[in-house]
């Protein structure tokens, strides 16, 4: 039971690294690619974040269980295959119940399958971890890039619209700023929210 | 005459008009961890091509003729990631063997263009653009990789001049390499319409 109390706070840390100290998108610059093409609005975002988690969880879970059985010269092979297997499963889902969104999100779905965080996460954690420490990580990391991609999305789809999830908020003489919805917009606003995220963090120290 | 004019927009599209990093923001990773050097851009650069080309075409390949032929086309996804990871592997070992100076500069590089988005990416927009001829899946490919060699050497070459510049505190590395991205890609931008 001792061992039970000393693990909970180890667990809370694992998960609250993955939303902040360890961001996947901001502290380790990983997964670009659909961060900067799925964030014009929130919808499409959102559904990606959730789409991640399950493939992160998921690979997360198998990699976790065959971690003795990995030969190091063949493990990013397992990896990649585990997590296409999961992929195409995500997208099959998509495909038959949300083929609105499945078609605006296009192949960023199978590109899923080369996003640096779930490779990231399977070698440096689960490979190495129990199974539920991999699961509450992959969890953290998951909702950390989740928060992320809907920040982003939310800042570009209030420029570039004038609304968010849709819904008009900002009065109704505001111009949109057609550059948000391009990759321009992407870019800049990331690079921006990168530069604020290294203020707020050096504050803190 | 007219499978040439064909094949030549489709070149001239996908280098610059739809370039793969700048529109579609493939393959951002190493375009913003290996853009620090021109030499090691250009070498980066060429391995992508050589790579996208080889697994383009094999894909193509093995999309029209096997799994459509067998109706297979849930594996579809699967079948790529080999496809690819293999020809890295290829040029893995070919690079070792005859360029051993060029090997140790890439380091870990290498082994992640199996990683790389814009490979796979280009792969599932052949499929989706329904390219239906082998010849200019071919070329599309090798656009592709060209134009990704184009714009990370142009990023090479920007940031080179950069570390003489004076950048604020805060922004300094990966945010400034994002905005000048940003600043790159309104420059492209005035290629749109070109064609199509």
């Amino acid at each position: 039971m001792a061992s039970e109390s000393t693990k909970s706070p180890i667990l809370g840390q694992t998960f609250m690294a993955g939303i902040w100290r360890e961001n996947p998108v901001f502290r380790l610059l990983l997964g670009m690619c659909p961060t900067l093409a799925v964030t014009a609005a929130v919808k499409p975002a959102l559904t990606m974040g959730i789409s991640v988690i399950f493939v992160l969880v998921c690979s997360n879970i198998v990699v976790s269980l065959m971690r003795d059985l990995l030969k190091p010269h063949l493990r990013i092979l397992m990896f990649t295959l585990t997590i296409a297997t999961f992929v195409t499963i995500a997208d099959l889902f998509l495909k038959a119940f949300q083929p609105e969104m499945s078609e605006t999100l296009g192949p960023y779905v199978p590109l899923i399958i080369v996003n640096c965080i779930i490779i990231c996460r399977a070698e440096a954690c689960a490979s190495k971890n129990g199974l539920v420490v991999s699961i509450v990580d992959a969890v953290g990391m998951g909702v950390g890039f989740t928060l992320t991609l809907c920040v982003l999305a939310g800042i570009r789809e209030i420029l570039s619209t004038g609304a968010v999830w849709e819904t008009p908020i900002l009065p109704t003489g505001f111009v949109p700023w057609a550059a948000m919805r391009m990759p321009v917009g992407a870019f800049i606003t990331l690079g921006l929210m990168l530069g604020l995220v290294n203020v707020v963090s050096r504050k803190k120290s | 005459m007219d499978t040439l004019n064909i094949l030549l927009i489709g070149f001239i599209s996908i280098v610059i008009v739809n370039n793969l990093v700048l529109t579609k923001f493939l393959g951002i990773c190493p375009y913003l961890g290996v853009s620090g050097r021109i030499d090691m851009a250009f070498g980066m650069g060429m391995a992508v091509t050589f790579v996208v080309t080889l697994s383009g075409t094999l894909t193509w390949m093995i999309d029209n003729w096997v799994l459509m032929e067998l109706g297979l086309e849930v594996t579809r996804y699967i079948c790529f990631i080999l496809v690819i990871a293999g020809a890295v592997q290829l040029v893995e070992m070919y690079v070792r063997k005859f360029f051993p100076s060029l090997y140790e500069s890439f380091g870990i590089f290498l082994p992640l263009i199996t990683t790389n988005c814009a490979i796979l990416g280009l792969c599932l927009f052949i499929n989706l653009w329904g390219i239906d001829n082998l010849l200019e899946a071919v070329v599309l490919s090798f656009g592709a990789g060209i134009g990704f060699t184009m714009a990370i050497c142009i990023m090479a070459g920007i940031r080179e001049n950069m570390n003489l510049v004076d950048v604020p505190e805060c922004l300094k590395g990966a945010p400034i390499t994002l905005i000048t991205a940003g600043l790159l890609t309104l420059a492209f931008m005035g290629f749109a319409g070109m064609i199509r």
